[in-house]
């Protein structure tokens, strides 16, 4: 049964990485990668880490993809 | 570097990458065994400082020295970001624009869950050696939690409760107070951060000694060095025009 979730966890994973490597907008990437630390914490709970997934969720998920968002923001205003 | 060049490096990189990933693979104990030298070890330790979460007791207690060094990492980051991202050359802050409007439900919904929020991130610092969680983590929740305010459209409101200095003062603090347990733990118990206070019985608040002190240090100086950290993209991002941007080399 936990063997089955681990799998379809992975699977989940690697689709959302995958996403997220061919997604060529930082803005839209940025959003994809806080839903891959979103399932990347789901795997880490499977695998009976759920401290891992703690952080995971906090920075993967919330404090890494506002960062990349307000960066975009900054470039794309320009120097005005 | 040519295309040609980056293709050489690419094959030559994967290609050893491929042949350690075989090795490597070929030595692992199968998946799911019920084999762990490391695991009998590290619990038994946990068990003898009367730590449930074996986790924290290897972050805080067995390994207390490389939380330490993660701890200088996240100072030195936080210190590079600020110096990066100060205002130089023609940068200037601009005074806050009103700013767009936001569904009342957001703003409701922020309100709502900040005390939640920060509720959770003081709960899971607090019990980081009994359940899982600890110091990292709910200075992460914390930090971010605080940032609700910024979802909730009032950049001016989070400012306000965001006095910098204070935070700025407290990621440095809580850095130093981590190097005073370890020399505490040096005077008393004849080791660096040896764990030296009463180790109390199990699944009490106040138990397995250095640890939850650790966490509560930790806490502050995740909590805060998030918030300083983050606080320089919000800068640039509102508050501050001019200066190099696109196109231009300076």
């Amino acid at each position: 049964m936990s063997d089955a979730l681990a799998v379809v966890a992975l699977t989940l994973v690697g689709v959302a990485g995958t996403a997220v490597a061919w997604t060529f907008d930082p803005a839209r990437q940025a959003v994809l990668s806080s839903v891959f630390g979103v399932l990347l914490a789901v795997l880490f709970t499977v695998l009976q880490a759920p401290d891992v997934a703690l952080s995971q969720i906090g920075v993967g998920a919330a404090l890494v993809p506002l960062m990349v968002v307000l960066t975009v923001r900054r470039i794309r205003r320009g120097p005005r | 570097m040519s295309g040609r060049a980056r293709l050489v490096v690419f094959v030559l990189g994967a290609a050893g990458l491929a042949v350690a990933f075989v090795f490597a693979l070929g030595g692992m104990p199968p998946f799911g065994g019920s084999e762990h030298p490391y695991r009998d070890l590290a619990v038994a330790a946990a068990l003898r400082h009367v730590t449930p979460n074996v986790v924290s007791s290897v972050n805080f207690d067995q390994r207390a020295l490389d939380t330490l060094g993660e701890e200088t990492i996240l100072l030195g980051s936080v210190i590079g970001a600020a110096a990066l991202l100060r205002l130089v050359g023609h940068e200037k802050e601009r005074p806050e624009r009103a700013g767009g409007r936001l569904p009342d439900a957001i703003g409701l919904g922020c309100y709502l869950l900040l005390p939640v929020t920060l509720l959770i991130g003081l709960d899971v610092v607090a019990h980081g050696h009994l359940t899982p969680g600890g110091g990292f983590q709910g200075g992460v929740v914390l930090a971010t939690g605080l940032h609700l305010l910024y979802l909730a459209g009032r950049y001016r409101s989070l400012e306000r409760l965001r006095p910098l200095a204070w935070y700025e003062f407290g990621e440095g603090a809580s850095a130093t107070a981590f190097v005073g347990v370890g020399l505490a733990g040096l005077a008393a118990g004849g080791s660096f951060l040896a764990n030296v206070l009463p180790l109390g019985s199990f699944r009490e608040l106040l138990s397995a000694g250095t640890v939850p002190v650790l966490n509560i240090v930790v806490g502050c100086a995740v909590a805060t060095g998030a918030v300083v950290l983050l606080a320089q993209f919000l800068e640039q991002a509102i508050r501050i025009t001019g200066g190099a941007g696109p196109g231009s080399s300076g």
